[in-house]
C-alpha cells in the first residue's frame, strides 16, 4: 500500500521544445508520487503526458520549477545517473530498446553501464527476467519474441537497475490484446514487489486498475482522482477527448434511461454485480 | 521471407573449436593467413590443408559448408588463375603457344598454387565464423584492441556499433519488406521494368526506409540514456572472457602446426 513518502514530485513545472514559441509542451504541473503507488496519467494526443514523463529521470529538464526524484533536483548533474537508476522508462516500441542480440545481455545492459560486479549482474539479471516473466526464454533472440515479450524484455532491462519507480509511456500501446494482457500482469507484480508504476496510457480499462488517475490537457493536471471518481464524471472526460472504461459509460447510459445504477462502476466485474442485483 | 537468412554464417555446435576462447581463435586466424603468404610451397599448402581438414573434422561442420563459402569467391580464383597462366613467363619453351599467349610450365605452377592458397585462406576464415557467433566475436575484438583505447582508439565504441548494427539487422529487414509490400499495394512495379526503372522504383523503399531508421536510432539513444549509458568508462561486462587450460593447449597446438608449415619455406622452394 502506498505511504506517504513521496518518490516523484514535480513543482509548478515549465517546459517547452522551442525557446521562441509561446506554447509550453507542460505549462505548470505540480504533482506528488508516494512510494508504492501505481499511478495513471491519461490524456488526448499532444498533451504533454509524455513530455512529462520525460522529466522524471532527467531525459528533459524544466525550463522553470522543479522535479525532485526522492528528494535529489533532476537538474543537479552529479545526481544525473543517480536519478536514472531510480527511475526506470519504458517506451512505447520494444524494438527501439533492446540493444543487444541475446536477451539476457540486453537485460544486462544497464547493469553493465552502472559498473555492477559480473557475479552480481548474473543475480540481478536473473531476479529482473523471472519478475518480468521471460526467464525461460534468456537465451532468445530479441527478434524472434512476440511483442509481448519484447515489451517484457525491456522492462526486464529496467528492472535489472533496481529502480524503485517504473516510468511506462505508452508502453502498451503497440501490443495486441494478448501482449498487453502479459505485460499488464508483469506490471501488478512489480507493484507487488513495491515498484512505484507511473503508467501512460491511451488505455481505460487498464487506468481502472491504478490507484490515481491523472488527466492531461494542454499541458496541465486538468483532473485527479481514483479511478471511480475521475471516470464517474463521462461529460468531462469526454470534453478532453477522452473516453470512459466501457463498464462505466454503460452506468451512465442506464442512469440516463431512469435506471438507478450506483456510483464508482467503472470495472466489467462491479457493472455485472450491480445489473445482477438489479435483475433479481 | 528474408527474416530467416543467417546472420553472419554461424554454426553452432559443442566442440573443441566451438568452446575455445574467440580471442585465440581470432588471433589463429591471423595468424594461419600470414602463415600461407609465409609459406606459398606445395608442402606448406598441402600441410596448410590438411591441418584445416582436421579442424573441420573436429568442430563437425560438414563438407558442403566449405563449398558453400567458396562458392562466392570462385569467379575471382578463376580469373586471377587464368590471368596468372598466360602471364607468368618461364624459362624454357613454352607448353603451349596460341596467337600471342604462351603458357609455361611455371605459370601453370603458380596458377594452381594460387588458386588453392586463395581456397584456403577463404576456407580458413570462415572456419572462424562458422564456429565463432557474431555477438562473441564483438567481445573478442573488444577485448583484443582494448590496449589501443589508451591512444584514444574508440574500441568500445566501435564493439558498440557492431553489436547494435547486429541486432538491427532482422529489424531493418522486416521493415523493408512492410515497405515494399506497401508500396507494392500502392502499385509499385518492383519486378518488372527496365534496369534503370527498377532502380528508381527502389528510391520510394530506400527512402521510408532511412526515415524510419534515424526515428529508431533517435528512440534507441534515449533508452539507452534512460538505462544509464555513458560509454566505455567505467562499464563491466556481464561474460567475462577467460582463457582456460583447454584454451591453453588448443593455443599450443596450432602453434605448433603453424610453426612446422611455416618452416616448410626452409626446405622447399616455393613461390616468389
Amino acid at each position: 500500500m502506498p505511504n506517504q513518502e513521496s518518490i516523484l514530485q514535480a513543482q509548478n513545472v515549465h517546459f517547452r521544445y522551442d525557446p521562441e514559441q509561446p506554447k509550453y509542451a507542460v505549462d505548470g504541473v505540480t504533482l506528488d508520487i508516494r512510494r508504492g503507488e501505481f499511478v495513471a496519467v491519461l490524456g488526448a494526443n499532444g498533451c504533454g503526458k509524455s513530455t512529462l514523463a520525460k522529466h522524471f529521470n532527467a531525459i528533459l529538464l524544466p525550463e522553470a520549477g522543479t522535479v525532485l526524484v526522492e528528494g535529489m533536483d533532476t537538474r543537479n548533474e552529479d545526481h544525473l545517473y543517480d536519478v536514472r537508476q531510480k527511475v526506470g522508462m519504458v517506451f512505447q516500441n520494444p524494438d527501439n530498446q533492446i540493444v543487444a542480440t541475446i536477451v539476457e545481455e540486453d537485460v544486462a545492459f544497464a547493469p553493465e553501464n552502472l559498473g555492477v560486479p559480473p557475479e552480481e549482474i548474473r543475480t540481478r539479471i536473473d531476479e529482473a527476467m523471472k519478475l518480468a516473466g521471460i526467464y525461460e526464454k534468456r537465451d532468445a533472440a530479441p527478434y524472434k519474441l512476440s511483442g509481448g515479450q519484447k515489451q517484457r524484455v525491456a522492462i526486464a532491462g529496467v528492472i535489472a537497475m533496481r529502480p524503485d519507480c517504473l516510468v511506462l509511456d505508452e508502453s502498451t500501446a503497440m501490443l495486441d490484446p494478448h501482449g498487453r494482457a502479459q505485460v499488464m500482469k508483469t506490471i501488478h507484480q512489480l507493484r507487488a514487489a513495491g515498484i512505484t508504476i507511473v503508467s501512460i496510457t491511451h488505455y481505460m480499462e487498464e487506468a481502472a486498475q491504478a490507484d490515481r488517475v491523472l488527466v492531461m490537457s494542454r499541458g496541465r493536471i486538468v483532473m485527479e482522482g481514483t479511478p471511480e471518481q475521475v471516470f464517474s464524471q463521462t461529460e468531462k472526460l469526454h470534453s478532453y477527448h477522452l473516453d470512459v472504461p466501457q463498464a462505466a459509460e454503460l452506468r451512465d447510459e442506464l442512469v440516463k434511461a431512469g435506471i438507478p445504477m450506483p456510483e464508482n462502476v467503472i470495472t466489467p466485474e462491479a457493472c455485472a454485480e450491480e445489473l445482477f442485483k438489479l435483475l433479481k | 521471407m528474408l527474416k530467416d537468412i543467417t546472420i553472419g554464417q554461424h554454426f553452432p555446435g559443442h566442440s573443441v573449436l566451438h568452446r575455445c576462447d574467440p580471442r585465440l581463435k581470432l588471433v589463429a586466424t591471423i595468424a594461419y593467413i600470414v602463415v600461407l603468404f609465409v609459406a606459398p610451397n606445395p608442402l606448406g599448402l598441402a600441410l596448410s590443408i590438411a591441418l584445416l581438414a582436421a579442424l573441420y573434422k573436429i568442430a563437425q561442420i560438414p563438407g558442403k559448408m566449405i563449398l558453400k563459402s567458396l562458392k562466392p569467391i570462385v569467379p575471382i580464383v578463376i580469373f586471377t588463375a587464368v590471368l596468372n597462366l598466360f602471364f607468368v613467363t618461364g624459362q624454357g619453351e613454352p607448353l603451349v603457344h596460341f596467337w600471342v599467349l604462351n603458357i609455361y610450365i611455371e605459370g601453370v605452377k603458380y596458377a594452381i598454387l594460387l588458386a588453392v592458397r586463395v581456397c584456403a585462406l577463404i576456407a580458413g576464415t570462415s572456419l572462424l565464423t562458422y564456429t565463432t557467433s557474431p555477438i562473441v566475436l564483438t567481445d573478442a575484438i573488444e577485448s583484443l584492441l582494448r590496449p589501443l583505447a589508451k591512444l584514444h582508439f574508440p574500441v568500445h565504441e566501435l564493439a558498440m556499433m557492431m553489436t547494435i548494427a547486429l541486432r538491427f539487422i532482422p529489424t531493418l529487414i522486416e521493415e523493408t519488406e512492410k515497405i515494399m509490400n506497401a508500396q507494392k499495394a500502392r502499385g509499385a512495379m518492383l519486378d518488372s521494368g527496365t534496369f534503370t526503372q527498377r532502380i528508381k522504383a527502389l528510391v520510394p523503399i530506400l527512402i521510408p526506409l532511412f526515415i524510419s531508421a534515424f526515428r529508431r536510432a533517435d528512440e534507441l539513444a534515449m533508452a539507452m540514456e534512460c538505462r544509464c549509458y555513458h560509454g566505455g568508462e567505467g562499464r563491466t561486462r556481464l561474460k567475462q572472457l577467460k582463457f582456460t587450460s583447454e584454451d591453453f593447449r588448443c593455443l599450443v597446438v596450432i602453434a605448433v602446426a603453424l610453426v612446422v608449415i611455416a618452416c616448410t619455406r626452409l626446405f622447399v622452394p616455393g613461390l616468389a
